[in-house]
């Protein structure tokens, strides 16, 4: 069996759980600037770039990820989201980009292969890409809406190499979360097919949304229906939200997701909104019986935690979920459904 | 699901973005005229198009350049980029460049066999790439395909090649050519019959394809008579349509309704299309002479209703909110009525009550939105005005009222558009309401309510002293053995104050309505005889709830005071700002009005009238789009003539005092040194993760010494407007200057915190900020404003007005609950310190409780009513 068959194999009996923020363990640990630049003898600081914790810190990443593994994930994603070309050019470490990705998706497979080897039960790598800061949607420039501050063969190409890497390290999967411009996701999976024709073989994809006001749009304007549909030519194996809000307010939006998608649902929501000072506090306890009821409700085939969230938040999540049935997987009717900012269906 | 979301039977695709379709697109595009090209698709859109097809291939343009540039402009706008685009080239490079552009999924239009099996696959894979639906052309190695057979033939063979290749089938459509009919050629004429039948053979061997065409060709021979042409069009969709065809390419604008064509000139065309009869190509061309220069827009329709009867014309009148012709109209009902032996009120109780009620149906189920409804409210209460002498001269009672409500806005407060709003909605379906205005005692809100033999009692405040003066009115009602329902409405209210506090204290029903168009809904409930018991039983178990919910909820984790304190927010005060260029109190008499229309944040503004979004996006919003952008017309309107006539004055006053900070008190040190004004703040107790501070404002004072600012900013003058607007029955106006003058106030403040930053204390002297940015907050400093969360007590209003001398240097005073008057007025501290920032002190413990109070100088029991929010 390959990895997507696998993995629909074992979400056939239970919710998985997959893994919790990086981010905000990572501040935790009161890293220096000697930890993260190590001795790469890059131009820039590198304070602050977490992503090159993989060939400098490579123990920091593996506790994290084998602290989620403890608190019970079936998935866990690389530490990976800004690993990508235009993101590291930001701390000029453009030329590590590749040796990133391979690192992450190795302390990943190692830590999986253990714990799969312990207890027999599959262990799944998502190997994690960000959106960049860069839009193919909207222009930074308000006087001038054509411009474009990049095209979309040059994205596929910064995201093609990083899912290049990811592979290579051993990923699973290719992660295409905090999509907040839909274009650039479909520039995503336009990498990805590129890389299945050059390896020959499926590199199956995880597609994540996330949505940035409370009526349930992203910010190209898309809603959930709408995002569907323009990307469910990528035939991924899962298909959800993430990041945006709290659980409690992505609620109606995982529903209407959940209705309408033909493969396995992901959701991953912030612990809470943050407060007025900008931190998530959302207890795990609370978290936990916030995503509980999208399991009760049959919506969820993976959960997990995004901003905020911590190996506490997991277990939690872990615990809340493990007697309920996972959902079933609709099959829609066959029909022409197109979409614009807004999904249009053509009736059969 | 999302109502957004249209299932669709038939689809319009528009063609006026084609510059092969449309001469006055292509001549915008050569001109590089995209801003005008952009309303065209807009356009299209409004007139119905459910998927713009956009076509660039001209000779002289660069085809893909045009391409692209003009899909990242409709991106960009969302009322155009809603709907799914059809990428339209005969150029494959073309047609790739779009799907570079497009977010959504779009149509392809379109590939073909016509260079062999391979290309057509090539194409077909990178569809499936980009994730596009595609058109294919009934086009082979051979040609076009003209005939029935050629055309099934081609899109079969073409079917089962993209099937195999793993292509969706219900993502593919065929396009099985439209061609020109009634040329005079005789091949010509079974073109219209041999498509519609092609397409109902396409569907039954394709399984989940679609089929499509485009329209214009089938009429080509009738160029310049646009009569004609749409009627064929018509006719020929409604005999394709039922074979199977799912969309064409079509102008949405210009679609004759089948049934209301000239049956003369649709005869002639059904001939044609459907061949029906020999000679019919010549009939319709004799036929077309007399159509010929016609314009189908001959008859205005914006005046139509005009002509309509009475009753139909008031509907309208009611339902557009259309007063011009009301008092005419209503007098041509009333004379008609009275001839045939009526009486007056059945103007009221017939015509103007259903179209009221058309209006209250409409509103209720989000179709039409507040700014409508109060214009409507006007035209009704005109028509009712002029039929008030009639039906006084008869004597007889009016209208049956639905009820009868008492509203008030409670003592201590002065804000009121909310309070209207909810009044005018409610006269609107029928009910009588007796406005006792604002700062209305108890006393006064009881006996009005026993004197009208009231059914229900509705509160409003905006401040939140307001909140326990409702509490006072409940205990009040219940004192006095009352049981008529209390509805509880106001910016601060909420359910959960109204369950906690206001419920318990009185054993009627209590009930939070969140906002007017909730009013009508609660009404009826309560007067309802088969309503009442049930709905007032859900209420009170709803509070129950609410309740047992807080109850049980764990208490926010509190320091004491004193850790609170060891973790101030720790400000680097060198970077303090310099002491005031201009220190001393200075005062503004009249600030010109056309200065401060430049700083008006429009967002709040909308939401007064329950409209949410953001301006400037809001005009352009799906749903309340059209609402807004004619309130904002409204406003604009009424602002020139604020300004140009001067109807208001702008006064303000600002002042800068030495200080320093005093543990949470910033203590003011006058000019001489020798009184001072003790300004306690409170400090935020609630336990912060990580190395969050527990902020106070005192924190971004200097103990050894500093400065701080003050304002007070109002619009005067408001009153012989506002009484003129209530004469004339014109609510709509009256609503509409009372949130503008809100506006100007907090404009005012704006524009001044500026000109202090820029000059009096001239910290930041070279500061250049738009508008946007202002809204934003981008400056440097802050001006908290008493009773606002960082400075949670209304009670620090008194000492900033003596500090300013608000009262008899800008005419600004204060009731008991602090609030301001007039009404749209603005006051705050100003600090300059660049870390100083906006917080809520929230929840804050029995100690600080009491400290507080020995700070302020006043007994416990004081203090607490002060900051109860905070309790």
């Amino acid at each position: 069996m390959n990895a997507r068959e696998r993995l629909i194999e074992a979400a056939a009996s239970r919710v998985l759980i997959s893994d919790g923020a990086f981010g905000t363990q990572i501040q935790e640990r009161k890293l220096t600037e000697e930890d993260y630049a190590g001795d790469l003898g890059l131009k820039a600081d590198q304070k602050g770039n977490n992503d090159i914790l993989a060939l400098t810190r490579p123990d920091v990443i593996a506790d994290i990820t084998r602290a989620y593994l403890d608190a019970g994930s079936d998935v866990v994603s690389t530490n990976t989201f800004s690993a990508n070309r235009i993101s590291q050019a930001d701390y000029a470490a453009e030329d590590k980009v590749a040796a990133i990705n391979i690192a992450s998706g190795r302390i990943a497979r190692e830590l999986c292969d253990e714990y799969e080897a312990k207890d027999g039960r599959p262990r799944f790598i998502a190997g994690a890409i960000g959106p960049t800061n860069k839009t193919l949607s909207l222009s930074p420039d308000v006087e001038d809406p054509g411009f474009r501050e990049i095209d979309f063969d040059e994205l596929t190409a910064v995201y093609k190499e990083q899912a290049a890497a990811l592979i290579e390290g051993g990923c699973d999967f290719i992660l295409i979360e905090t999509v907040f411009d839909t274009l650039n996701a479909k520039a995503g999976v336009m990498a990805v097919k590129q890389l299945e024709a050059e390896l020959g073989r499926e590199v199956p994809v995880m597609i994540s949304m996330t949505l940035t006001d409370l009526s349930g749009r992203n910010l190209s304007g898309h809603t959930v229906e709408a995002f569907w549909y323009a990307v469910r030519h990528a035939k991924p194996v899962t298909i959800g939200l993430n990041c945006s809000f709290g659980a409690d307010q992505l609620r109606p939006h995982v529903k209407v997701l959940s209705s309408l998608a033909d493969t396995l649902i992901m959701a991953y929501p912030n612990a809470g909104l943050p407060n007025e000072l900008g931190e998530y506090d959302e207890m795990p306890d609370t978290t936990a019986s916030l995503v509980r009821q999208w399991a009760e409700g049959g919506q969820v085939n993976i959960l997990g935690g995004c901003c905020g969230s911590s190996p506490a938040h997991i277990k939690a999540i872990a615990e809340a979920v493990k007697d309920l049935e996972p959902r079933k997987i609709p099959s829609p009717e066959t029909a022409m459904r197109l979409s614009g900012l807004e999904a249009f269906v053509v009736a059969a | 699901m999302t109502e957004q979301n249209s299932i669709a039977r038939f689809i319009n695709i528009g063609e006026r973005t084609n510059v092969t379709g449309s001469a006055r697109f292509k001549k915008l595009i050569m001109a590089d005229d995209y801003a005008t090209a952009v309303e065209v698709a807009r356009q299209q859109v409004e007139n119905g198009a459910q998927v713009i097809d956009v076509n660039m291939d001209e000779g002289l343009l660069d085809a893909e350049k045009a391409m692209t540039t003009f899909l990242k402009l409709i991106a960009a706008e969302p009322d155009i980029a809603r709907v799914p685009v059809m990428i339209d080239s005969s150029k494959w490079s073309v047609i790739e460049a779009g799907l570079k552009c497009v977010s959504g999924k779009p149509i392809v239009n379109s590939i073909s066999m016509k260079e062999g099996e391979e290309p057509f696959l090539v194409h077909a894979r990178k569809c499936m790439a980009y994730g596009a639906a595609v058109v294919v052309m009934a086009f082979d190695e051979v040609g076009q395909a003209d005939t029935k057979e050629r055309k099934i033939e081609i899109c079969k063979r073409a079917y089962d090649l993209l099937v195999a290749e793993g292509f969706p089938p219900e993502d593919i459509i065929f396009d099985p050519n439209i061609f020109a009919v009634a040329t005079g050629i005789e091949e010509h004429d079974r073109y219209g019959l041999d498509f519609i039948e092609a397409v109902q053979e396409i569907k039954a061997q394709c399984p989940h394809a679609k089929t499509s065409g485009g329209l214009s060709n089938l009429s080509f021979s009738f160029r310049g008579n646009e009569t004609v042409r749409r009627a064929m069009h018509s006719v020929f969709l409604y005999h394709a349509i039922p074979a199977g065809l799912d969309m064409a390419i079509v102008n949405a604008g210009q679609l004759d309704v089948y049934d209301t064509i000239d049956p003369v000139l649709r005869d002639a065309c059904e001939d044609v299309i459907l061949m029906r009869k020999e000679g019919a190509t010549e009939a319709l061309i004799d036929l077309a002479e007399s159509y010929k220069g016609k314009s189908v827009a001959d008859v205005k329709a914006a005046e139509e209703w005009r002509g309509w009867e009475v009753k139909r014309r008031l509907e309208h009148a009611l339902v557009k909110g259309i007063d011009a012709h009301v008092v005419a109209d209503t007098e041509e009902a009333r004379s008609a009525i009275a001839e045939a032996g009526g009486r007056p009120i059945e103007v009221i109780e017939g015509p103007l009550m259903d179209g009221m009620n058309v209006v209250g149906d409409l509103f209720g189920s989000g179709k039409m939105f507040l700014p409508q409804v109060v214009k409507s409210a006007r035209v009704m209460k005109k028509a009712v005005a002029h039929l008030i002498p009639y039906i006084e001269a008869e004597k007889e009672e009016g209208a049956k009222a639905k009820g009868t409500i008492i509203m008030a806005t409670v003592k201590g407060d002065v804000h009121d558009i909310g309070k209207n709003i909810v009044g005018v909605v409610l006269q609107c379906n029928g009910y009588e309401v007796v406005d006792m205005g604002v700062m209305v005692p108890w006393q006064d809100i009881l006996k009005s309510a026993q004197d009208n033999d009231a059914d229900m009692i509705g509160l409003s405040g905006l401040i939140t002293p307001s909140l326990d003066e409702m509490v006072t009115v409940a205990e009040e009602m219940q004192r006095a053995e009352m049981t008529m329902p209390l509805l509880i409405g106001g910016a601060t209210t909420s359910k959960v104050h109204t369950a906690l506090k206001i419920d318990p204290n009185y054993e009627g029903p209590v009930i939070h309505v969140l906002d007017a168009s909730r009013a009508v809904g609660v009404a009826s409930k309560l007067l309802s005889d088969t309503q009442r018991d049930p709905y007032v039983v859900e209420v009170a178990d709803e509070y129950e709830h609410v309740r047992d919910a807080r109850a049980g909820k764990a208490e926010k984790q509190l320091l004491s005071l004193e850790d609170a304190r060891a973790n101030f927010y720790d400000a680097y005060l060198s970077d303090k700002p310099a002491p005031p260029a201009k220190p001393g109190v200075h005062v503004f008499d009249d600030w010109d009005l056309a200065e401060l229309r430049e700083y008006i944040d429009w967002t709040p503004f909308f939401r007064a009238w329950e409209l949410h979004g953001n301006y400037p996006a809001i005009l352009e919003d799906d749903v309340v789009g059209e609402s807004a952008r004619s309130l904002k017309a409204d406003a604009d309107a009424m602002l020139d003539k604020i300004v140009g006539e001067k109807w208001l004055t702008a006064r303000g006053v600002c002042g800068f005092w030495p200080c320093a900070r005093d543990g949470d008190d910033i203590t003011i040190h006058d000019a001489e040194g020798e009184t001072h004004t003790v300004l306690p703040m409170l400090r935020q107790q609630i336990k912060k993760s990580r190395d969050r501070a527990n902020m106070c404002l005192a924190d971004f004072v200097d103990p050894d010494g500093d400065w701080i600012g003050g304002f007070a900013v109002g619009i005067h003058r408001i009153e012989p407007h506002s009484a003129r607007f209530q004469a004339d029955k014109d609510d709509y106006s009256d609503i509409l200057l009372k949130a503008l003058a809100d506006r100007f106030a907090e404009a005012f403040a704006e524009r001044l915190h500026q000109h202090v930053r820029q000059d009096l204390w001239g910290y930041a002297p070279g500061e250049q900020l738009t508008n946007k940015a202002l809204i934003k907050e981008e400056y440097r400093g802050i001006r908290p404003a008493p009773g606002y969360p960082a400075c949670p007590d209304h009670s620090l209003k008194p000492l900033l007005f003596d500090l300013l001398d608000a009262e008899s240097n800008v005419g600004l005073s204060l009731t008991e609950s602090f609030a301001m008057w007039p009404t749209a007025a603005v006051s705050g501290f100003y600090f300059g310190h660049p870390e100083s920032q906006y917080f809520g002190v929230a929840k804050i413990g029995r100690d600080q409780l009491e400290d507080y109070a020995n700070r302020r100088g006043v007994d416990l029991a004081t203090a607490e009513r002060w900051l109860r929010p905070n309790l």
